[in-house]
């Protein structure tokens, strides 16, 4: 968590669970342009695994982090394609 | 290469120019092959109408969509429910032979026990932040997941094809299924 993103967007995501993060999270990335960053929060355990998961079966985007940040998930994907 | 004329296994005379041209027929045939291979597909087969069993169909395909990956869920029998704009709205869990539910048979065959049940659930499924049926029916059709009702099923049950939600797919049957399954990565049925 020691880099900071040049954010494109953020989508929150608190409060609601699966597939939530996931599907919205894709309809989000949707919108971002090629080369930006979608922060995604989420208050989902699961969307550690589930995002993780979802960005490697997922062709042009990239996964550049995620990490637990006090009572929320947060997660940077790179739009690549 | 040579400019000598080639055989084939059957012994066919070619000419390079043929040769090049089954060649190139050849890789395009090999490029179309790989370019289907990319999407996997997902074929389920939602067979069940109960509140906790729309569940897990509806998840897993617009979470399957969200991949991008090509998704068919075949609804039949009590799984027409789901779709069935009126019905998907009044899905019942059954108390009845539950091993999850904290009450014995005996107390969950009583009248209103099922309704209880459901209620309980939904709203623990609200406080949790979980969607509603209603919620992932939309989303996977906004997402492109073909949601099929078993034409045979309507028919029985003498269903309106108006009855279900918009963008449904009808006019379909196992036949319909099979074919996606057999072209399908995984098959799922529910």
């Amino acid at each position: 968590m020691s880099v900071t993103y040049d954010v494109t967007e953020t989508l929150d995501v608190k409060g609601v669970s699966c597939p939530m993060p996931v599907v919205k999270t894709k309809s989000a990335i949707d919108d971002v342009p090629e080369g930006g960053i979608l922060e995604v929060v989420a208050t989902d355990k699961g969307s550690m695994s589930d995002l993780d998961g979802w960005a490697a079966g997922t062709n042009g985007v990239e996964l550049l982090e995620q990490f637990e940040d006090g009572d929320v998930y947060k997660h940077y994907i790179e739009k690549t394609a | 290469m040579s400019t000598e004329p080639s055989s084939t296994a059957d012994g066919t005379q070619l000419s390079a120019a043929e040769l090049q041209a089954r060649v190139e027929e050849l890789e395009a045939t090999v490029a179309d092959l790989e370019a289907d291979d990319e999407q996997q597909k997902m074929t389920i087969v939602a067979t069940q109408g109960t509140f906790d069993m729309a569940y897990p169909p509806l998840i897993l395909a617009s979470t399957a969509a969200a991949f991008g990956w090509d998704v068919v869920v075949f609804h039949t029998f009590w799984g027409l429910d789901i779709l069935h704009e009126e019905k998907s709205q009044a899905l019942q869990l059954s108390a009845v032979g539950n091993p999850n539910m904290p009450m014995p048979n005996a107390l969950a065959a009583l009248p209103g026990m099922d309704r209880l049940a459901t209620r309980m659930m939904e709203n623990r499924i609200d406080d949790n932040g979980t969607a509603t049926i209603t919620e992932l029916i939309d989303l996977s059709l906004e997402q492109g997941v073909e949601l099929q009702a078993c034409q045979m099923t309507i028919e029985l049950m003498e269903y309106d094809e108006d009855d279900f939600y918009d963008d449904v797919t009808v006019g379909v049957g196992a036949a319909t299924a099979l074919q996606h399954m057999a072209e399908s990565d995984i098959q799922l049925l529910v």
